[in-house]
Formats: structure tokens, C-alpha cells, sequence
């Protein structure tokens, strides 16, 4: 490998100096706040609309104060960041556009639906790795209310959901990343490639982004050289129970046992039979309100080292999926890590 | 995925969902229907009873339907009845009365106009557009049969 060539094997990254985790905040809804997950998030709402007048709205003020949250964290200040990378579900990524309108930070918006969370982590570490900056804050939201109406039907339609639907977590999630810090540590990256197996049914995005998923995993472990086993936890952003279970049993198939360290953040947010989700959560937040408030707690208490986190998105929007296309997706893969190497 | 064409996966993708309670859903749309049913036969009962004539009485229990249905909705309570009714509380005018009054209460963020009365139809109008369009048809056939 050439000096300063980062790049590793098809997909990946390794990062020469792995950028530090300096602090995280997550913000979730009442129904993520009963979960089985409710005492790792940094607040609860008691409200989904937090005094706002539209779900739009709402969610922009969920990322808002997400954001501002993770700065005071870390004892920082707007003028401390040289970029916001931020994303969300809604047409036009109005919901980070309204929030970067708030804060006076150097922004990309990005676009890559519930796998936004490790998209924007990966852009954000080779960012400060590339030396292009020294602070980052990567953040993402969704708001079930806001998708509803976006992607489905009217909250108070009387109609039935399918077992295999998903339910979008309301929430946000914020990770500032620095070059200088005592981790843990962002040390891989593996970008996604678009995979489509031709599911049409929105209704079962489980199956639609487990392919996804399952190809940038093996991709991540060819190029990285790691097999499941170095990880001490691999977890996806939110296939739900369906895609959980297509990802486990079809990458047995190709010779990788899963089963142990694997898990979801779309089947571990909600107690699927008790808050009648159905098959788990889905949307941006899923991912992030997990790896914020959950994963990196737990890093930092100790219980995991290294940390594969996968998100995953469904890249489809209502017209084109009512004009008889299938929902391309993708999914993007990061290692967190407590060393450096 | 390479070794799986995308028809293979697709089939193995669809055993893996829980299949519908096709028995229970049966059950609850007819038990929910059923109640919706006597609800308005109880109503038009009631309507003869106070004088309304036969032709009058079927336009009467339909308004006081359709006013339960969107109060319910209101009251967000439709919704709920529509999660363990299915078809039987879709089906009926008071399900019609929920498929235009939800809409209407969610995009009134969006203003009058371009929220609650453009989109009030959304759900609501393929049924007007296709129920209007086939009782012309029929009318036609009707019309043409009885003079032949």
C-alpha cells in the first residue's frame, strides 16, 4: 500500500489516525421511552410534537436540540465544528436543512434514509483522517409522525399494518467526532453498495435492505481481513425481526456464524410484542438513538471493545415505488473501537 | 447473493413473514361490521319510529353515520377500532366518513386549502371516482335493457 493511501481492499477504509468519539446525545419519543432501551437514551420526550405545530417542525427541533446538547457535552460551541453532516427521512432533508439553519455550521446534508447515522459517520471520519478538519458532529432524525404522512397513510386512518412493517422510531442522534480525543475510535469504514433483489413491498423493508446489509458485511470482512468473531458485537441500523433473521440464516449459508454478537437496533428499541410493532423499529433514528445513547454507553462502561455497526437504508420514495419499481438499498459500515489499531 | 437469482430470493423473502390471521381477521371484520350494521339499523328504526318516510330514512341513517364515523375519528378513536375491525369497519359508511376526515384533520398544518380540502380526498377519492363511474355505467345498462 502507497504512504497516505487509506483505502483498503474493494469497500473499505482504515483510517491512519482514527478519529475520537468526544461525546454523543440522543433525544427519543414517549414510545421509544417505554422500550426496553429507555435508560440509555439522554432524554425522553413526554411529548411527540415538544410544543411545536407540525411533525415537520417537531422533528427539526428534536435535531436542534440534539446537536446542541452533544456541543454542551463536550463543552463546545458552535464555532468549535467545522462541519455538520446530518440527514433525515423527509422529502429534501428539510429536517437538517431547518436545523443547520439554526446552528451556523459549514453543513452537507445527506440523503442515504435510516442508513444516514453511519453514512454521515463514515464522511465525517475520513473528513478529519483526510486533515480537511479537526471537529465534526454527525447527526440524524426521524419522527413516526412525519413518515406516516410522508410514506404511508394519515395517523388516524382506521387501517390494519402488516406483520412484517415497521414502526419509525421518533428521535434523534447526535456524535461529535474530533482528531484529537481518548476514544473510543472511529477505524474502519466500509462504504455500501446499492443492492436491489427486487422487493417491491414497502410494507417488508426488513427483506428489502438485508441483502444490502449482508453484502457490505462480507465486503467489510474481506477487505478488513476481521471475521465476526474479532467483533464484540455486530449490529445492524433496522432490519427488524424479518431482516434480522434473512441476515443470520443466508450468511450461515456463506460460511459466517452470526448468531451470538449480532442483533439489530430496529428489534432491540422496541418490545415488539408489548408495544405492538410489529416486526421493530425502522428510520434514521433508529440507528442513531441506539448507537448514541445505547452502544457508546456501553462501550464506555466497558461491555463492548469493538463494535460493527451497520445501518441501513431503504432508498425508495411512494412515486417511484407506484410506478412498479423495486427499493434499492444500502448499507454502510463502521468500526468503533476503543484503540486506536 | 450471488448463488440466489432475485425470484428465489423474493419467494424466501415472503415465507419468511408471519402469515395474516386470516381466521381472526375474518372474525373481528364480522363482528365489528356486524355492530356497525346494527348501529345503523338500530338508527333507522329510530328514525321511522319519530315519522321519517321510507325514502327519507335511508339519506337520515346515513348523515348520523357518517357523523359517528368522523366524530370518531376526532376523537381518535376510529383508528383503534379500524386495528381490530379490518375490512368490517373499513367497509362501512362510517369507514368512508374516517377515509376523508383523517386527511382532512392531518394537513390542516399545510392551510385550508391546499391541506384540508386538497387532500381530504386522497384515500376517499379513487372510491367516489370508480363508485361514481361504475353506477353511471350500470345506469346506462340500465336504461338500455329495460327499453330493449
Amino acid at each position: 500500500m502507497l504512504d497516505g493511501v487509506k483505502k483498503l481492499g474493494m469497500q473499505s477504509v482504515k483510517f491512519q489516525n482514527p478519529p475520537s468519539i468526544l461525546s454523543t446525545y440522543s433525544i427519543v419519543g414517549p414510545k421509544e421511552g417505554e422500550g426496553p432501551l429507555k435508560d440509555y437514551f439522554d432524554l425522553i420526550l413526554e411529548d411527540d410534537m415538544w410544543g411545536q405545530e407540525s411533525f415537520e417542525k417537531a422533528e427539526s427541533k428534536i435535531q436542534e436540540e440534539t446537536i446542541k446538547s452533544a456541543l454542551s457535552n463536550g463543552n463546545l460551541t458552535n464555532k468549535d465544528i467545522d462541519y455538520l453532516l446530518a440527514g433525515d427521512l423527509l422529502n429534501q432533508i428539510i429536517t437538517s436543512s431547518y436545523t443547520a439553519r439554526q446552528l451556523n455550521i459549514p453543513f452537507y446534508g445527506l440523503y442515504g434514509a435510516c442508513s444516514t447515522m453511519t453514512e454521515s459517520l463514515s464522511l465525517g471520519a475520513m473528513l478529519i483522517d483526510g486533515g480537511f478538519a479537526q471537529k465534526v458532529i454527525c447527526a440524524t432524525s426521524s419522527h413516526f409522525s412525519s413518515a406516516e404522512r410522508q410514506f404511508r397513510f394519515p395517523l388516524e386512518y382506521g387501517s390494519q399494518r402488516n406483520f412484517s412493517s415497521q414502526w419509525t422510531v421518533t428521535g434523534a442522534g447526535a456524535t461529535i467526532l474530533s482528531a484529537e480525543g481518548n476514544g473510543p475510535y472511529i477505524t474502519y469504514a466500509t462504504t455500501g453498495k446499492i443492492v436491489d433483489m427486487g422487493i417491491r413491498d414497502a410494507t417488508n423493508m426488513g427483506a428489502a435492505m438485508a441483502p444490502a446489509a449482508m453484502d457490505t458485511l462480507i465486503n467489510h470482512f474481506n477487505d478488513t481481513g476481521f471475521s465476526p468473531q474479532d467483533y464484540d458485537l455486530i449490529v445492524s441500523g433496522d432490519l427488524g425481526s424479518i431482516g434480522k433473521s434473512i441476515v443470520i440464516d443466508l450468511m450461515q449459508e456463506k460460511g459466517y456464524a452470526l448468531s451470538d454478537n449480532f442483533t439489530d437496533c430496529g428489534y432491540e428499541i422496541f418490545d415488539s410484542k408489548e408495544q405492538d410493532t410489529h416486526a421493530g423499529g425502522s428510520g434514521c433514528a433508529c440507528a442513531a438513538t441506539v448507537f448514541n445513547g445505547y452502544i457508546y454507553k456501553e462501550i464506555m462502561k466497558g461491555s463492548f471493545n469493538r463494535v460493527l455497526l451497520v445501518a441501513t437504508g431503504a432508498l425508495h420514495s411512494t412515486t417511484i415505488n407506484q410506478q412498479g419499481e423495486s427499493i434499492p438499498s444500502i448499507a454502510h459500515a463502521v468500526t468503533i473501537d476503543i484503540n486506536k489499531a | 447473493m450471488e448463488n440466489m437469482n432475485k425470484k428465489e430470493y423474493q419467494k424466501y423473502a415472503e415465507q419468511q413473514v408471519p402469515k395474516p390471521t386470516y381466521l381472526k381477521n375474518s372474525l373481528m371484520a364480522f363482528v365489528i361490521g356486524g355492530l356497525i350494521c346494527l348501529l345503523g339499523q338500530i338508527i333507522r328504526n329510530w328514525l321511522v319510529k319519530n315519522g321519517l318516510d321510507e325514502k327519507a330514512v335511508g339519506g337520515g341513517t346515513a348523515i348520523i353515520l357518517v357523523f359517528i364515523g368522523a366524530l370518531l375519528t376526532g376523537l381518535g378513536v376510529y383508528d383503534k377500532i379500524g386495528k381490530i375491525g379490518g375490512a368490517g369497519s373499513l367497509v362501512p359508511i362510517t369507514g368512508f366518513s374516517n377515509a376523508i376526515v383523517s386527511p382532512a384533520m392531518e394537513f390542516k398544518t399545510e392551510g385550508l386549502i391546499f391541506g384540508v380540502a386538497a387532500k381530504m380526498f386522497v384515500i376517499a377519492g379513487p372510491v367516489l371516482v370508480y363508485g361514481v363511474g361504475s353506477s353511471v355505467i350500470v345506469g346506462i345498462l340500465h336504461l338500455l335493457l329495460k327499453k330493449g
